[in-house]
């Protein structure tokens, strides 16, 4: 869903642009000129679709992984590759105005680590190719390994911090669910929308390289795929997502978006364990925080009530680390959970616009 | 009791008011030359440093080619893929009619950390930096100033090092023609597990600069300001010396007095301290801020000699820094009390009761001028012996001091000395060379501070003489080609040869490279075989046919600059390609710079991508104008595009008269610190001398004829001074072309010597000393009778 969305105008660290900084997620409601907006009704053509589309000011291959180590420790990895285009143009040149940002996060119950890298298109350092299919920027990569089938069914990705690294190989066990009406999501009532797809049904192997030497994990991984012009309306400053494994095999995906003031805007995804997915409008999912954490400066909610009447789910959801702070150039929350209540399982939460 | 004590020596300058004024002069004056110069230095560096930090690379390795020709765009990419947080710079200079502009394009989405960028307001709009057609950051001086034509937006930015613009990589890339990075900043810190980027890459990798290239070639320059600046200082401090000596012997009788009643000699000398202390703030503080004015004044020269000889970019504008004004402030206290040391001395050992006896204040005894004649000659061994085995510039400066204060020491011996030769008929005659003698000691010091700055005259003009004398000759052998012309490309270049071939008598294209030789910049060019190099080329040492060699393409020519710093011969083999031989060493004054000459043919081959776009024109001289016209109006060149030889030529001369505009103004002003030290010491002797003045003026001698004696002695004396000064100033000149100048800037000149300047540097002398001697002269012959009269009453 709409996750850490960037500008990547915002993010240039070296030069200390405040003011600009101040604008924060709230930028991306800016009004989307000469860009292509989403229509309703979308046809998705892939493995086209997987790529880039420059023409779309931001986009995001996003994957969220909840692990186990071999004693039973839970482990959390982010790996992300987000595009903002700053005109709708691409050139094979210094000049390409397409701009890519990497965050790499992994979690332990006891330590959150996060990196960042960012560089242009058009010169080969960072991007997306089709054929093969390769996310990339520098040396973390997420790349399909499939023969035949949706090039997504089977992915290795790699990441590298100043202090830990990842090696992850993915194996599709479903198919690709697409979220709102056939992958058109709606953000808010003024009728800002994204393009959305994932793949929540991935089983994973690897290795995590830690301060402390490296440790076998396996898991399940969960793998968003969105693009969009404008995606939040004016007002809206941030948002908290969430993305649940049941252990009945169903997964769940719901978002709010948050403004200053009035009630947040709700959305969510049922998917069954066949990948059969049921969606939820405005005001059928209620998320209520329960209890705040103080991280990195600020209050962040960290336990959340999640209740969807329709499904009589009523779950409680509690970080793997309360501290799951990126701290990258537009920093937020997200980190591994597990939940309790009417349903058990786990998942991932991310929350931004908490300043 | 120490207050009434100060306030009793203090009525002193109220009697002397002129006396006052000559002392906080003297100080003021010395300490203004000596804080001027450290403002302009202080000044520089900062600008050096300013430029240095420039996005952290002071704090950041970089990454660079051995040939310092750009890297490969793939190379890298292959380190971002591998992982290496490495960041690219596109850099060059982009030239207009006008202006030229210092473009440094950067990776804002790769700089590491340290790379701190520009201060940016929120009007910044970051999307217009990355996208055409781009902003460029500059500072408001260089917005203001001479730039190239056709440039992107500019946003006025704090921190931006003069003619200096960043901006975006693309940008660059646009702008400059060029793709690939001229360098890679290397994040201090890399990622988990990596190995060492060195066995990543066949790049080399520096370390950061601690000090900039700029900042070392100017180094030389700086201490020449330096050395000049503590000159005037020590010329200045013996006018302070005069000024403190004076007052002393005119208040002998009153601290006689005032002990003899009672107060403490502790309680005296701490007054003295303090009415110093209080005297060389008053001084000091006037000094720092006509240290500031002359910095001032002279800052656009020193920032145009340093663009023209090194090509560093300052500002001309000085701004306030306390630090080089406490330091200014600080040396004239240390100045004073190194003046005052001996003054206190003797007030702390005079004795109570002895009389006040008038005498010559500095009245050194045949011994004193035995004892400094003795250091004299071993400061001169020690200046021979630094000549001969010193190594560096701070041996040469120190074998420069110490011959100016040999000379200076063994003035009054030399003085003494050539009096005693004068064999004077009748009683008068003997009486005037023997009061002249017995003045020496209480002149010496004055006589002193007129002979450095006059031998420092004599030698500073002399170098830059010999200089302007080798460098006019060596032009006109370099600059032989009628015309010099610059395409607006490469493809143009070609063409434009092509057309004017079958009408001209030669063309040879002008390319270069900037490289690195011993790890400090340099330049290699290209040139065709042609008999204007041939012929027209001076070399200083060649192997035989060296231009047969050089046109083989197997061999290189250095200048001599680069052959003197790394002791190059010919016959040594350099790291050029693989490897190419010297085979001569050729002067090139005025380029701080190593370079090194290949056939054009070997220089295309090792640098495929630099292809020629300016060319020089053989042409009958007759010719050349109507040529100029013909590639302006025909094909288009803008008019700076075609220069012709006296354009050029001009232009070098600007350039050498501006490095040593400040040379000679710094001269000048020493030259005027030396005829007020005298002015002060004629003054002080002049009421010293009444008793010794007054039996001759009773024996007979009218006031006029004393007064002409007086008026003629400083002029032999100034005479005396002037002669022995001239060896000094040889000798001087000698160590500034044969040591200083090797070691600061790498070229050797032969020495040439300009009589006809010794003549009106001799005039000046006895203007000079006739202007300091007119005062005292004047008051003596206008004096009353009745005060010659009262010397027998009052004195003793």
């Amino acid at each position: 869903m709409i996750r850490t969305l960037l500008t990547l105008l915002l993010l240039t660290a070296p030069f200390h642009a405040t003011s600009l900084y101040a604008q924060g997620f709230a930028g991306l409601g800016t009004q989307a000129d000469g860009f292509a907006t989403p229509t309703p009704n979308p046809t998705f053509t892939f493995p086209l679709d997987h790529g880039p589309h420059p023409d779309y000011r931001i986009e995001w291959w996003y994957l969220t992984a909840t692990l186990t180590g071999p004693d039973g420790t839970s482990y959390g990895v982010q790996w992300t590759l987000f595009r903002g285009a700053l005109t709708p143009e691409t050139s094979d040149n210094w000049a390409a105005p397409q701009l890519f940002m990497g965050h790499a996060g992994l979690t332990t119950p006891d330590a959150h680590f996060s990196a960042e890298r960012l560089g242009r298109g058009g010169i080969g350092q960072a991007g997306v190719t089709i054929h093969p299919f390769r996310a990339f920027i520098d040396d973390w990569q997420m790349v399909s390994t499939v023969s035949e089938g949706d090039a997504l069914d089977a992915l290795t990705i790699t990441a590298r911090g100043a202090e830990f690294a990842y090696d992850l190989a993915l194996t599709a066990t479903g198919p690709l669910v697409f979220h709102g009406e056939n992958g058109y999501s709606v953000k808010s009532n003024e009728g800002q929308a994204s393009y959305y797809y994932s793949q929540p049904f991935y089983q994973v192997t690897g290795q995590l390289d830690l301060p402390d030497g490296p440790v076998q994990v396996t898991g399940t991984a969960w793998l968003d795929r969105e693009y969009s012009s404008q995606p939040l309306s004016d007002t809206q400053s941030g948002w908290d997502w969430f993305s649940l494994q049941f252990e009945d095999g169903a997964r769940m995906m719901a978002f709010a978006l948050h403004d200053g003031t009035g009630t947040p805007f709700t959305s969510g995804t049922w998917i069954a364990p066949d990948g059969t997915t049921q969606s939820y409008g405005d005001g059928a999912i209620s998320l209520t925080p329960l209890s705040t954490t103080q991280v990195a400066g600020r209050e962040v909610p960290t336990t959340w009530r999640l209740q969807v009447p329709d499904r009589a789910i009523d779950i409680t959801t509690i970080p793997l680390n309360p501290q799951s702070w990126m701290a990258t150039s537009f920093p937020y929350w997200e980190g591994p959970i597990t939940f309790t209540g009417t349903h058990q399982g786990r998942g991932y939460l991310e929350m931004t616009g908490y300043n | 009791m120490l207050y009434t004590a100060l306030l009793t020596l203090l009525s002193h300058w109220k009697r002397h008011p002129g006396q006052f004024v000559m002392l906080a002069l003297g100080l003021a004056l010395a300490t203004a030359l000596w804080s001027g110069v450290q403002a302009i230095n202080a000044e520089a560096r900062a600008a050096y440093d300013r430029a240095a930090a420039t996005l952290g690379q002071d704090q950041l390795s970089r990454l660079e080619r051995a040939d310092g020709q750009p890297i490969d765009l793939a190379d890298y990419i292959a380190l971002r893929a591998a992982g290496y947080l490495v960041s690219p710079v596109i850099l060059g200079d982009i030239r207009g009619p006008d202006g030229h502009l210092r473009i440094l394009g950067v990776d804002p989405l790769t700089t590491p950390a340290e790379a701190q960028g520009p201060t940016l307001d929120g009007t910044f709009n970051l999307a217009a930096f990355f996208t055409h057609p781009g902003l460029l950051l500059v500072s408001q001086d260089t917005a203001n100033g001479a730039l190239p034509n056709d440039l992107p937006p500019l946003q006025i930015t704090d921190n931006i090092p003069p003619a200096t613009a960043i901006t975006d990589i693309s940008t660059a890339a646009r702008l400059l023609g060029q793709e690939n990075p001229s360098y890679l900043l290397v994040a201090a810190n890399q990622p988990h597990n990596l190995p060492p980027i060195t066995q990543a890459t066949t790049l080399t990798l520096r370390a950061p600069q601690s000090t900039s290239d700029i900042a070392r070639l100017t180094d030389s320059f700086h201490l020449n300001l330096s050395a000049f600046g503590f000159l005037s200082f020590g010329v200045g401090l013996f006018i302070v010396h005069a000024a403190i000596g004076l007052a002393f012997e005119q208040r002998r009788a009153m601290v006689r007095t005032l002990r003899a009643l009672g107060t403490p000699l502790r309680t005296i000398l701490m007054a003295l301290s303090l009415e110093l202390a209080v005297i060389a703030l008053i001084a000091g503080t006037i000094g720092v801020a006509l240290g500031y004015l002359i910095a001032a004044a002279l800052m656009p020269g020193v920032a145009g000699t340093l663009r023209g000889l090194y090509g560093a970019e300052i500002e001309g504008i000085l701004r306030f820094n306390p630090s080089w004004a406490i330091s200014g402030l600080l040396i004239t206290f240390l100045g004073t009390a190194a003046a005052a040391i001996q003054v206190m001395i003797r007030t702390a050992r005079m004795p109570l009761l002895a009389p006040a006896m008038p005498r010559a204040w500095a009245q050194a005894s045949g011994r004193m001028i035995r004892l400094q004649a003795y250091a004299a000659l071993a400061l001169f061994a020690l200046a021979a012996l630094l000549a001969l085995v010193g190594q560096g510039l701070i041996a040469a400066f120190a074998c420069l001091a110490a011959l100016l204060i040999g000379a200076a020491l063994g003035l009054p011996a030399l003085m003494t000395g050539a009096l005693s030769l004068i064999r004077p008929k009748g009683a008068f005659a003997e009486w005037v060379v023997a009061d002249t003698r017995q003045q020496i000691p209480g002149l010496s010091l004055a006589l002193m501070a007129l002979l450095l700055a006059l031998a420092a005259n004599i030698g500073v003009s002399t170098m830059v003489g010999s200089f302007r004398h080798t460098f006019l000759g060596w032009l006109d052998q370099r600059l032989t080609s009628e015309l010099y012309v610059t395409a607006p490309s490469s493809a143009e270049a070609a063409a434009l040869m092509q057309i004017l071939a079958p009408d001209v008598d030669a063309i040879l294209p002008i390319v270069s490279a900037e490289m690195r030789l011993f790890d400090r910049p340099a330049e290699i060019f290209g040139v065709l075989d042609h008999p204007t190099y041939r012929q027209a080329w001076p070399l200083l040492s060649a192997a035989p046919n060296a231009w047969d060699q050089l046109a083989t393409g197997d061999a290189v020519l250095v200048n001599e600059q680069l052959s003197r710093r790394e002791n190059l011969r010919v016959g040594d083999i350099i790291d050029i390609a693989d490897g190419l031989p010297i085979v001569g060493i050729y002067s090139d004054y005025g380029n701080p710079n190593g370079q090194a000459i290949t056939s054009l043919s070997h220089f295309l081959e090792t640098f495929p991508n630099i292809l020629p776009h300016r060319f020089a024109i053989r042409i009958t001289p007759e010719e050349a104008p109507a040529l100029a016209t013909r590639l302006r109006d025909e094909f288009g060149l803008p008019p700076n595009a075609v220069t012709n030889q006296a354009q050029v030529k001009a232009f070098s001369i600007a350039v050498f008269e501006q490095t040593f505009r400040v040379t000679g103004a710094l001269n000048i002003l020493t030259l005027g610190v030396a005829g007020i030290a005298l002015l002060t010491s004629l003054l002080t002797l002049a009421n010293l001398r009444l008793p010794q003045l007054a039996p001759i003026w009773a024996i007979g001698t009218s006031r006029a004829t004393l007064a002409g004696l007086e008026m003629a002695r400083s002029l032999a004396l100034a005479t005396l001074t002037f002669l022995l000064a001239l060896p000094v100033g040889l000798a001087l000149a000698w160590v500034l072309l044969t040591l200083v100048n090797v070691e600061a800037f790498g070229w050797r000149l032969p020495m040439r010597v300009f009589p006809t300047d010794w003549l009106s540097l001799f005039a000046l002398a006895l203007l000079a000393a006739g202007l300091a001697a007119l005062g005292p002269t004047l008051r003596l012959a206008r004096m009353p009778p009745a005060r010659l009269t009262q010397v027998f009453a009052q004195e003793r």
